[in-house]
C-alpha cells in the first residue's frame, strides 16, 4: 500500500487562461477536484502547493530570449511582429496578462511533484495543471507556453541523475518533449497518439526513433483515426510494458492528456472512459516493478471539460491512491446538480460510459490490424 | 527555391592524380558516395562515384590485380562528361534532372569553378519543407470546383482567424473530374473555427470528417 501521495494544486494554476471560450480551460481541474471531494477521495492533507519555477530552471530547456519575450508579452510590451516569432499572440496561444507568472507556476508545480517523489516524501505525485508537452525551446505551440515536462525531465537528470521513462497518452504527439531529448539515451520517450496525417502537430511516426546516442530511446505509436478502446489498450500495454522492461527506468513520468475520448472536439479517436481506468493502472504497476514506485503523473490535453476530463482525471488519482473501487455506478448527485446547469452539454450520470456511446465504426477490423502492425514495427528495434 | 540555398558548400574533393584507394577510403570515412575531381584552380574536371568504383574493380579473386587497380590514378575511372547544376537553378529543375538521368548528386558549378554539391536528400528535404510538414500543424483537405477565384475565397475566410497557413497544395480530384482538392497545412492545434467557417460557405471538407471515412 502506498503511504503518502501528493496532489499538487493551488488556485494560481487557474491563471493559465488564454481567454473566454478558448478550448484550453483549466476549469476542468476544479471539476475534477470537486468530484473527488464529493466521493471522499481527496483530503486537504494530501494537497500540496506548487512553487514558482525560477528563470534558471526554465533555462534548463528554454531560450533566454523566449523567456524574455513571454515576460514582456504578459506586461503588454511585446509587439505583434516580435510575438509572432515566438508563436505568441496566435489563436492557439493568445497573449494574456502576466502570462509568464501563470506559466512559470505550471512548471513549478511539476517540479514540486518531482521533488516530492525524488526526495522520497511519498511514492507518487499528481499535477493536473502540467503536461504541456508541445512547448518548444524558443516557441509556444499547441496551447503550451513553457514545456513543464521537458523542464522537469532535465531537472531530474541534473539534480538526481535518474533515468526517466516518459509515457505520453495524450491524443496529440508529444513533440516538444521528444525533440528535447532526441539524442539523450538516459531519457526514453514514448508517445501513443492519433496519427499526424491530419492531426496536429503532424509528427510522431514510428521512424522517429532518436538520434546519435539517443537512437532507440524515442518511440511513437501513431494510431489510426477512430481507434477504439481494445485496440488503444492493446497498443498501450504492449508498447509500454516492453519498453519499460528494456529501459529499466529509475522514475516514470506520465503525461495523461484526456483528449483521446470519442467526445473530444479536437481529435478523432473513439475511445471511452475505460481507457482512463486502464492506462494509469499499468503505469502504476510498472512504477512499482522497475522504479521503486517513483511515479509523477501530469495532466495535458482534454477539451471536453464536462463529460470526459473530470471522470478521466479522477480515475487517475483514484488509481494512484488505490481507491478505484470508489468509482463505480453513478456519479455523486451533488456534483451532477452543481455542475449540470452550468454545462452546455448534459453530463453523464455514471462513472463508466454506456455500451452504445457512438454508432459502430466502419472498417473497425482494418483499423485494428493497422494498429497492430504499427506496434510491431515500432517495437522491432527492441528485438535486435 | 534556388540551388544556392540548398547546396552544401563545404565540398570534399580529390585531384585526378590521387589514387582510387584514396577515393575508397575517403568515401568510407566521410560516408559519401560522390567525389568531384578538381584541378588546382578548383575547376571541375570530373566526378567519381561509388558505383564507378564498384563496376571497375576487378574480381575479388585476383588480389594482385585488385591492388594494382587501387593504386591507379582517379583519372582512369572518372566521368569527365559531368552533369552539373548552376547556383541559380530551381529546385524543380534539379529534381527533374535527378529523375531523368537517374543520378544521386550534382556538382554545382559557377564560371567553371566548383562551388557546391547538391544531393537527392537535399532536394527531398526542401520538398518536405515546401509541404510544411516540418512545422507543427494540422492538415485539412477541401474539395472545390475547378474555377478561378476559389483559392482566394478560401484564404479570405481563413484571414479572419489569426492562423498561419504553412503550405498550400492543389491536386486533381481522382473521384470528380470537375473538381480539385486543396490541401492546407495550418499552424494551429484547433482547426475547428476555420472548418466551421468554410462549411458555412458551402465548402466540402474531406478531412477531418467526424462522420466517418470520406472515401470508404
Ligand atoms: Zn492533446
Amino acid at each position: 500500500m502506498d503511504d503518502k501521495i501528493a496532489f499538487v494544486f493551488s488556485n494560481n494554476l487557474l491563471n493559465y487562461k488564454f481567454r473566454q471560450g478558448h478550448p484550453f480551460d483549466q476549469k476542468r481541474i476544479e471539476l475534477t477536484i470537486d468530484l473527488l471531494k464529493e466521493i471522499g477521495a481527496l483530503s486537504s492533507s494530501q494537497m500540496i502547493l506548487p512553487r514558482m519555477a525560477t528563470d534558471e530552471e526554465l533555462l534548463l530547456v528554454h531560450d533566454p530570449t523566449y523567456i524574455e519575450a513571454v515576460k514582456k508579452a504578459g506586461k503588454g510590451k511585446l509587439s505583434i511582429e516580435q510575438a509572432e516569432n515566438f508563436g505568441l499572440g496566435t489563436e492557439d496561444t493568445p497573449i494574456f496578462p502576466n502570462m509568464h507568472e501563470a506559466s512559470a507556476i505550471v512548471v513549478g508545480g511539476t517540479l514540486t511533484a518531482v521533488d516530492f517523489v525524488m526526495e522520497q516524501q511519498g511514492k507518487h505525485a499528481l499535477h493536473l495543471g502540467g503536461g504541456l508537452h508541445h512547448g518548444f525551446r524558443g516557441k509556444a505551440s499547441g496551447f503550451c507556453i513553457y514545456n513543464d515536462c521537458s523542464v522537469a525531465i532535465q531537472y531530474i537528470r541534473k539534480k538526481y541523475d535518474a533515468k526517466v521513462l516518459y509515457i505520453d497518452t495524450d491524443a496529440h504527439h508529444g513533440d516538444g518533449v521528444q525533440w528535447t531529448f532526441y539524442d539523450d539515451p538516459n531519457v526514453c520517450t514514448v508517445s501513443i497518439h492519433e496519427t499526424g496525417r491530419y492531426l496536429f502537430p503532424g509528427t510522431g511516426n514510428i521512424y522517429e526513433r532518436g538520434h546519435g546516442q539517443g537512437y532507440g530511446y524515442s518511440y511513437n505509436i501513431p494510431l489510426d483515426a477512430f481507434t477504439e478502446d481494445d485496440s488503444f489498450l492493446f497498443a498501450y500495454r504492449k508498447t509500454v510494458s516492453e519498453i519499460a522492461r528494456f529501459f529499466q527506468p529509475d522514475v516514470i513520468l506520465t503525461q495523461n492528456g484526456a483528449d483521446a475520448h470519442y467526445y473530444d472536439p479536437l481529435t478523432h479517436l473513439a475511445t471511452t472512459i475505460r481507457i482512463y481506468r486502464e492506462v494509469p493502472k499499468l503505469a502504476h504497476e510498472l512504477a512499482h516493478q522497475y522504479s521503486e514506485g517513483r511515479w509523477i503523473a501530469l495532466g495535458g490535453g482534454g477539451y471536453d471539460i464536462w463529460r470526459v476530463v473530470p471522470r478521466a482525471w479522477a480515475l487517475l488519482w483514484l488509481e494512484m491512491t488505490g481507491q478505484v473501487e470508489k468509482a463505480t455506478g453513478t456519479l455523486p448527485k451533488r456534483w451532477l446538480e452543481k455542475w449540470g446547469n452550468r454545462s452546455p452539454v448534459s453530463l453523464p450520470e455514471t462513472w463508466d460510459d454506456p455500451e452504445n456511446l457512438y454508432p459502430p465504426i466502419p472498417r473497425k477490423s482494418e483499423i485494428e490490424e493497422k494498429n497492430r502492425i504499427t506496434v510491431e514495427k515500432a517495437l522491432q528495434i527492441l528485438k535486435g | 527555391m534556388l540551388v544556392e540555398e540548398m547546396m552544401v558548400t563545404d565540398v570534399i574533393t580529390l585531384k585526378k592524380e590521387d589514387s582510387i584507394k584514396n577515393a575508397v577510403d575517403l568515401m568510407k570515412e566521410k560516408k559519401i558516395r560522390h567525389l568531384p575531381i578538381v584541378d588546382r584552380t578548383k575547376t571541375l574536371i570530373g566526378i567519381v562515384t561509388d558505383r564507378d568504383i564498384r563496376s571497375a574493380v576487378p574480381s575479388i579473386f585476383c588480389i594482385d590485380k585488385q591492388k594494382e587497380f587501387l593504386n591507379k590514378p582517379l583519372e582512369t575511372i572518372m566521368t569527365t562528361d559531368v552533369i552539373t547544376a548552376h547556383p541559380l537553378d530551381f529546385v524543380e529543375e534539379v529534381a527533374a534532372t535527378f529523375y531523368k538521368h537517374r543520378i544521386g548528386s550534382l556538382p554545382v558549378v559557377k564560371k567553371e569553378k566548383l562551388v557546391g554539391i547538391i544531393t537527392q536528400t537535399d532536394v527531398l528535404k526542401t520538398f518536405v519543407e515546401l509541404t510544411g510538414t516540418n512545422q507543427p500543424g494540422t492538415q485539412i483537405e477541401i474539395r472545390v470546383p475547378n474555377k478561378p477565384g476559389t483559392l482566394a475565397d478560401i484564404l479570405q475566410q481563413i484571414r479572419h482567424f489569426h492562423t498561419n497557413v504553412l503550405s498550400v497544395l492543389i491536386y486533381p480530384d481522382k473521384m470528380k473530374a470537375q473538381s480539385k482538392i486543396i490541401v492546407l497545412r495550418l499552424g494551429t492545434i484547433n482547426p475547428n473555427p476555420i472548418i466551421n467557417a468554410l462549411k458555412e460557405h458551402q465548402y466540402e471538407i474531406l478531412w477531418p470528417n467526424l462522420s466517418g471515412y470520406h472515401n470508404g
